[in-house]
């Protein structure tokens, strides 16, 4: 099997491939993952907030049905295969961006993926501040909202950009899955040369890409996140 | 100043009602350094954060300046609040913020920002003694430092009452004493009330005017701290203030009644009551205990004797004859 992975036209066609469809099969991901995990988490951020502080004993509880109605969605979006996903919001993609395919039609699975998942993240980071901290803030007269703001969010910061790291590293990933749907970027390219026309040599090219652009994001999160944490010095 | 009347307190748990407070009244005068003391679990905290409304009260009502804090609504309380500032055993500060930011939190909640807040920020950490700190971090802090932050954090609302939920127990001694002197000058200075919970009656000797122990969630006994250490009127008061109980074994034989003697001051303290007594009147007495404390600048002590019964009536007597001291009988050696 792997006798022709290496010959002469396969390089060839490879170089040919990281010449003309690469730099742009790059750039359509990025723009995809950054576009995504943006979204994402401007949705997942408030609503994994409100997980915790919308809790009974939390600063800002809310109706119980609606902690319930909300847990319950995020644990069924959470259980849907993406791969289904894609195809269920088909009609959402039409709704909002007009088509259900290319690089702009996948951003709306890969939102829809990401913040139920993000929500999660960010709740696990909201349950981790101490809470004296926030009696403490209690104690001096804040409100709810400025709890929020100025305690939780703030307090939380390195393990909120640890999770949005994990958030775009992920969505990175799935974003090759939409390459299935004609989704455009490296993912698109694996499949087109290796999935239909066996041309192994070209798709290890994009996945290593792809590699390279998890290890990079992962790395300069990390960085990031200790960098920002002023508990360790 | 504040007052706290008929307090009652029970929390509903998986394991059925703990009442933590029942009927607790204290009435603490403006200006007072006042200590909470008690063992632990004896609900020192819970009465603290009563105070603020941080627990609601089963029972009964706490006025604060004339205010029913438990008849506020959600932003009378908040404002009220800014009044009442808290210092904790773990300081509680803002990790991800340098001191400077840390000490202007309370300022940004009421609304104030900017330069002004950094100014009096600035001023507050002079006044504790870290000038220098403005830039640093909490974890670059040690304890003591830690909780100057938290006492010049507390104090940038311009507070009428600060709380102090055991603020130095998690200090070495020699800290200790630098933070309750600073809570002590900056109750001189400002004319702050100040409310002491700690289960040291070191504290409580050092920087209290008044006191109230704390037994299972009921005042067992209050008044001014010299008085209540020298001649502690509950069983409570006793375990705190002489703390070596007896051993089991050392405690006199069936026939024996036991006796209390309390001094006032370093005259009697230094007479030899015990001796006297069995040249002048024959009666021998046991030494079952004895201890001296400094209150203030005065000496108290207090010796537990064990008698023979048929003599018991004639030494309390002869004891009671020497003045400047208290006799009680003790049915039970706490
Ligand atoms: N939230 C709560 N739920 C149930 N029981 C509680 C709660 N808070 C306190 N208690 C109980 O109330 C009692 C008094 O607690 P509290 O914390 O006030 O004691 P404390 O005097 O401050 O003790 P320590 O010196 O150990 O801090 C204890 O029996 C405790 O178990
Ligand atoms: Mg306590």
């Amino acid at each position: 099997m792997f006798d022709n992975v290496f010959t002469v036209e396969a390089w060839q066609e490879m170089l040919l491939c990281l010449k003309n469809e690469i730099p742009f099969a790059i750039w359509e991901t990025l723009y995809i993952t950054i576009v995504s995990t943006a979204l994402a988490l401007l949705t997942g951020l408030p609503l994994g907030v409100l997980l915790v502080a919308g809790e009974k004993e939390g600063v800002l509880p809310l109706p119980g049905w609606l902690m319930h109605a909300l847990n319950f969605i995020i644990n069924i979006l959470r259980s849907v295969p993406f791969l289904i996903l894609m195809i269920m919001v088909f009609p959402l993609s039409r709704l909002l961006i007009g088509t259900t395919v290319g690089t702009k039609a996948t951003a709306v699975p890969l939102v829809v993926a990401a913040f139920p998942y993000i929500a999660r993240l960010i709740e696990g980071n909201m349950r981790e501040i101490d809470p004296n901290i926030i009696e403490a803030a209690q104690s001096m007269g804040a409100s709810p909202i400025q709890i929020i703001w100025k305690v939780m969010i703030p307090e939380a910061k390195p393990g909120l950009i640890n999770s949005a790291t994990i958030a775009m590293t992920t969505i990175l990933g799935y974003s090759a899955m939409s390459g299935i749907i004609g989704g455009g970027g490296l993912g698109q390219i694996a499949i087109n040369y290796g999935y239909y026309r066996y041309r192994y040599l070209t798709m290890y090219l994009a996945v290593a890409i792809l590699i390279l652009l998890v290890q990079f994001f992962q790395s300069a999160g990390t960085h990031l996140c200790v960098k920002s944490d002023k508990r360790l010095k | 100043m504040i007052r706290i009347v008929g307090l009652s307190k029970t929390f509903e748990s998986a394991e059925g009602e703990v009442e933590a407070l029942s009927d607790v009244n204290i009435d603490i005068e403006e200006g007072t350094i006042v200590g909470i003391i008690g063992m632990s679990g004896a609900g020192k905290s819970t009465l603290v954060r009563c105070i603020n409304m941080l627990e609601r009260p089963s029972e009964g009502k706490v006025f604060v300046d004339g205010t029913d804090m438990g008849a506020l609504d959600a932003a009378g309380l908040r404002k009220a609040r800014r009044g009442i500032a808290m210092i904790f055993q773990q300081f509680n500060l803002l990790m991800q913020r340098d001191c400077l930011a840390n000490v202007r939190f309370p300022l940004e909640l009421a609304g104030l920002s900017g330069r002004k807040a950094n100014e009096k920020a600035k001023e507050l950490l002079d006044l504790v003694g870290l000038p220098d700190k403005a830039r640093a971090y909490p974890a670059q802090l040690s304890g003591g430092q830690m909780q100057r932050v938290a006492i010049a954090r507390a104090l940038a609302t311009e507070p009428n009452v600060l709380l102090c939920d055991e603020a130095t127990s998690a200090l070495d001694p020699s800290t200790t004493h630098q933070i309750l002197s600073l809570i002590k000058d900056i109750n001189k200075r400002l004319g702050i009330t100040v409310v002491v919970i700690t289960h040291q009656m070191s504290v409580v000797q050092e920087i209290c005017d008044r006191v109230a122990i704390l037994d299972g969630g009921r005042v067992a006994e209050q008044g001014l701290v010299a008085e209540v250490f020298a001649a502690p009127k509950s069983d409570a008061g006793r375990r705190l203030v002489f703390p070596g109980r007896p051993d089991a074994r050392v405690s006199v034989s069936g026939n024996d009644r036991q006796l209390r003697i309390v001094f006032r001051d370093s005259q009697t303290t230094s007479k030899p009551l015990v001796a006297t007594m069995a040249v002048e009147k024959g009666i021998v007495a046991t030494v079952i205990s004895a201890s001296t404390q400094q209150i203030s600048g005065d000496v108290y002590g207090s010796i537990l004797l064990g008698l023979p019964a048929s003599k018991f009536e004639e030494a309390m007597e002869y004891l009671e004859s020497f003045g400047n001291l208290t006799v009680e009988e003790v049915t039970e050696i706490v």
